[in-house]
Parts: C-alpha cells; structure tokens; sequence
C-alpha cells in the first residue's frame, strides 16, 4: 500500500515517517503543503494519505476535496494541531475517513492507521 | 484580554506538547503582563496570528540550545537550522490550535512564523498588552506569550 503525508512541518512529516510500523505500507511519499501533495497524489495515486489543515500555498481542507474529485476511494487520516470537534467533523464531511489531534504518540498513530488500514482492507472500500 | 482561565488553556497545551513529545513535565513560573517592548525576545521565534472572533497573536520564544535538546527528543538524530525553525513553529502551531478545543472553531490560527532575533520585527497588536509565561523544559527556559483582544 503506498502512502502520502502531507504536512509542512519536516519535523512532523519526519515522525510520522519513523514511527510507522504497519507492514501493510510499502512506499511512503511526502508533501509540505497541499499543492505539493496533489502532484504527488496524481502521480503515484497512493490509497492513504495523512493531512495536516493549517498549511500554507493550499490548505488540508482544500486538498482533502481535490484529492476526493480524483479518487473517492481514497483513505484520509487528518492528522492537526485544530481540536475543536466541529474541525474534525468539517474533515469527514470533506472525505477524510478519520482525525488524530496533534501531539500525538507513536502508539495513538499507528492505531488510527491500522484501523483504517483494517477497515479498507476488509471491506475493500475506503471506511469512509 | 485573556481571562485566567483562558490563560490556563495556553499552559494546559504547552504542559501536553512537552508530556507527549518529550514525556517530561515542564516548570512553570507565574504569568505577568508585559508591553510590547518588554517582551524579552531570544534566538529564535514561532509566531501564530489570530483572527476571527478574537484577535492577536501567541508566540513562543527560546534559545537553539533548548530547541537543540527538543529535536534530538523527537527522535532525529542530527540537528539542522531548518529543524530548529522548523520545531519551534510547530510547537506554536500545536498549542495555539489545541486552544480551539476550549475557543471554538472562531479561533483562527495562521501558519507559523519564524523570526531569528530581531525584536523589533515582533509586534504585538496596539494598546493591547500580552501574557508572558516562563518555562522551564529539562532546564532550559523559554517563553509563551499569549496577546489577545
């Protein structure tokens, strides 16, 4: 499974990275703002992304609703720093399948991906 | 002008920020208001502005030396100028947004700015004094102040 991060902090996209421990992602590409991530996506199609919000040139919200028109198929983990409800609800309504608040732990990541991971693969839709 | 316990929610995220990505507490010394020109601005700076239903800025300020010691406990394993930009914004960023779980989704956070030194480019909004709240991480000190209307 190939997947995108998008997020315009090196440091974030850097552990996002490091921390993953899900045998069932075998490319990984990353992006530091939401123009970036749309080339990338139309060029490697990949079936997961994570997706900052707060980003400069185009934002996650934006980017999430172009990457929908592309491929609805496609698995979208929010990943931010915006922890108010009605952000996370904004982002299933845009596409995205699920939400994870900044900061967060290696093991907090790696179960928001498994699970999505899981319900795709088991469903072979995208869980949202 | 922030209330107390709106204070509290800039401590409340600045105290997780630390928990989780460093899993050490930090010190906290008491808030005082500050002008502007008070502020006393270290090496480098992360800046979030504020918009919609309130209006201003919150910005972190420290030497490279803490956000040296906050990189490696990120787990990388060299510290670059860029990772040291780069951290500092982001911890402006995750606090200031994790304050919309308590402001609401009226809360408006832009990207970050990073300032190296120049005081003088650090502006806080008009007639509009800010809270400073010094902080203490694995011995370092640095500052979070927090200026809106």
């Amino acid at each position: 499974m190939k997947m995108l991060i998008v997020d315009d902090s090196m440091i974030i996209r850097r552990k996002i990275e490091r921390e993953l421990e899900l045998n069932e992602i075998t490319e990984i590409y990353t992006a530091n703002d939401g123009m970036e991530a749309l080339c990338i996506f139309q060029m490697h199609m990949p079936e997961l992304v994570t997706m900052d919000l707060t980003m400069p040139a185009m934002n996650g919200e934006e980017c999430v609703k172009e990457i929908m028109k592309i491929n609805r198929e496609t698995t979208i983990l929010v990943i931010s720093a915006l922890a108010d409800k009605a952000t996370a609800i904004k982002a299933v309504k845009n596409g995205a399948c699920g939400f994870l608040c900044k900061p967060f732990t290696e093991k907090e990541l790696n179960a928001a991906l498994a699970k999505l991971i899981s319900y795709r693969n088991n469903n072979k839709v995208s869980p949202c | 002008m922030l209330s107390e316990k709106e204070l509290q929610v800039f401590i409340k995220g600045t105290k997780k920020y630390f928990q989780i990505n460093s899993n050490k507490e930090i010190e906290i010394a008491a808030p005082y208001l500050a002008a502007a020109e008070d502020v006393p601005i270290s090496e480098l700076t992360g800046i979030i502005g504020i918009s919609g239903e309130r209006k201003g800025c919150v910005f972190i300020t420290s030497t490279k030396t803490m956000l040296r010691h906050l990189v490696l406990s990120l787990g990388e394993n060299e510290v670059t100028p860029e990772l040291l930009r780069d951290v500092i914004g982001e911890m402006a960023n995750t606090i200031s947004g994790n304050a919309r779980a308590d402001f609401g989704p009226e809360f408006m956070i832009s990207v970050p700015v990073v300032v190296e030194g120049s005081p003088d480019l650090i502006a806080l909004p008009k007639n509009l004094k800010g809270y400073v709240i010094p902080i203490r991480w694995n011995s370092f000190p640095f500052l979070l102040v927090a200026s809106l209307a």
